[in-house]
């Protein structure tokens, strides 16, 4: 691995939606929410979503955790805000199956932003910090009440 | 300026992602030198068979290995008899042992247990387990911002309804080598029994049960240079008399009947089962290994690197250490900037150097600090400066990363 490696796993966008990621905080009133929990690494995030009719009218989480977990959920809600559940769920089969696989499938046609995500491929040990938010916002959808773990 | 002893683990001779791997993650488990890796080949590969059963050659070989261990490990802490050894799975199954065998018989509604606020889950959850199920109540000695045990509120605890005091020997979280005589002495006082999570303890410094005065020590095989798997609980023989058994079944009995079951003598008593045999004999080929290096050179060497590595780690910018105890061994504790603790991990580990990051099973401590993890480097006889040296750099490097 090379110092490329390092500087893919941390990009700008994911640096920047770390530090200051969007749609941070607390959602009063919210229809579904779910916790994403990590034991392992101890990260752990809350989100919530406002969903009226079929569409996701509104999203925000809150929480600590890498850089890679806070920056992927930055750009989770942004990209799922204002969505069909349905293409929502189909964003997460995409999204987790790209990150998932070793050799990467890089097939299904995704949000350029999501790209930047690609990095943890090459880091086996951080991909469960950029499914986290993924695997909350599956439970948030699915109504259970369990918290969601990528363990 | 190379650790001669480097030479004796054949695993810190290798690269990862082309760099010469620095491994600094000794408190969550450390590497085995060469002479336990072939004590355990040996058995394997030779002398294996059950112990304590078969009239054979080989079930002979293997009970003298496995009971040779016992009596090596018994002076290597110094305990007055081979019946106060009990072979576990690990510290965690031994502090098990002694919250379910010695605490839940004897206590009920309105007892109490006192552990401390930097132990490890390990050391919090038996107890807590065992408050359910006999309605006691669990106490925690707090701890200052320096990561040092208050002393003074521990003594305000002690009282007739207080049935153990558990607490480490060494904090795996921070490095806090506590005062266990002084909380021994304050213990036996009230004639109150203390555990020693002493995970952390044995690998650092030459430790005798006796002379600590403690009641139960607990620890493991692999942080001390054994396999994994394996463990020790030592016990005075009078409290393991009196305790029921742990577990049931095969090598704990006497006799069996339908009507009634006579237990076998001590250790036995707590050894259901087969054990781990190759475990035992990694386990003894260790305490052999650590004899022929003195525990006392080693903990003065130890003691010297971590002081180097807390001055050169705390003089890069942004660095933030925790725990600052008086008297620390092996571990540094750190932050750096806002950079999360799991994503200074990976910069690390991609320059071949290995530390441990997030909570070390120590949740609490972290609350206290209002933090979600550190990152942590720890020592063990086998570091030099080398090491400490590559790590700076890695540290700064990740800091141009996240600029």
């Amino acid at each position: 691995m090379s110092n490329e490696d390092l500087r893919e796993l941390y990009r700008e966008l994911i640096l920047d939606h770390s530090r200051h990621p969007r749609h941070f905080g607390k959602l009063e009133g919210c229809t579904h929410q779910a916790e994403g929990i990590n034991p392992l690494c101890g990260d752990k995030l809350h989100l919530y979503l406002s969903i009226e009719g079929d569409t996701i009218e509104d999203i925000a989480f809150e929480g600590t955790g890498c850089a890679i977990s806070v920056a992927s959920a930055s750009l989770m809600t942004d990209a799922i805000l204002g969505l069909h559940v349905k293409d929502a769920e189909q964003t997460f089969s995409v999204i987790t199956h790209r990150l998932t696989q070793p050799d990467g499938d890089d097939s299904a046609d995704i949000d350029e932003k999501f790209k930047a995500l690609d990095g943890v491929r090459d880091f086996p040990a951080r991909v469960k910090c950029a499914t986290l938010a993924w695997h909350a916002l599956q439970a948030a959808l699915s109504g259970h009440n369990q918290p969601a773990t990528t363990e | 300026m190379t650790n001669p002893l480097r030479d004796d683990f054949p695993a810190l001779h290798q690269t990862i992602n082309d760099r010469p791997l620095v491994y600094l993650d000794s408190a969550a488990s450390s590497q085995q030198p060469q002479r336990v890796i072939d004590a355990v080949a040996a058995y394997q590969g030779h002398d294996h068979a059950n112990v304590h059963r078969g009239v054979h050659d080989l079930s002979h070989r293997a009970t003298e290995a496995y009971e040779g261990a016992r009596d090596r490990i018994q002076a290597f802490i110094n305990a007055n008899s081979r019946s106060e050894i009990v072979f576990t799975r690990g510290t965690t199954e031994a502090i098990n042992l002694v919250a379910q065998s010695y605490a839940r018989p004897r206590i009920g509604a309105g007892d109490k247990i006192i552990i401390s606020a930097l132990e490890h889950h390990s050391n919090i959850v038996p107890w807590q387990l065992v408050c359910e199920q006999t309605g006691a109540e669990l106490l925690v000695i707090p701890m200052n911002t320096q990561g040092d045990l208050d002393i003074d509120a521990y003594q305000a605890m002690l009282d007739k309804r207080v049935a153990l005091v558990a607490v480490g020997h060494v904090s795996n979280a921070l490095g806090t080598v506590n005062q266990v005589s002084r909380i021994i002495e304050l213990a036996h006082a009230h004639d109150i029994a203390v555990l020693l999570d002493g995970a952390q303890g044995v690998p650092h410094m030459a430790v005798d049960v006796r002379a600590l005065d403690c009641d139960f020590y607990a620890f493991s095989g692999h942080k001390m240079f054994a396999p994994t798997g394996i463990g020790v609980l030592y016990a005075r023989e009078s409290l393991l008399d009196a305790m029921p058994p742990y577990q049931g079944g095969g090598d704990m009995i006497l006799e069996v009947t339908f009507d009634k079951t006579t237990y076998n003598e001590l250790p036995y008593k707590f050894e259901a089962g087969t054990p781990n045999i190759s475990g035992v004999i990694g386990l003894g080929a260790a305490v052999d290994y650590l004899n022929s290096v003195d525990m006392n050179s080693v903990a003065a060497a130890e003691n010297d690197l971590l002081d180097y590595m807390t001055e050169k780690v705390s003089a890069i910018d942004g660095i933030r250490v925790y725990g600052n105890a008086n008297n620390k061994a092996s571990v540094l504790s750190f932050l750096l900037d806002d950079i999360h603790p799991h994503d200074l991990g990976t910069i690390l580990d991609h320059q071949g150097i290995a530390i441990r990051t997030g909570h070390h099973c120590a949740m609490p401590v972290m609350q206290f600090f209002g933090i979600p993890g550190t990152a942590r480097a720890s020592l063990a006889l086998y570091n030099d400066r080398n090491d400490v040296d590559a790590l700076v750099t890695a540290i700064e490097k990740a800091r141009e990363i996240f600029a």
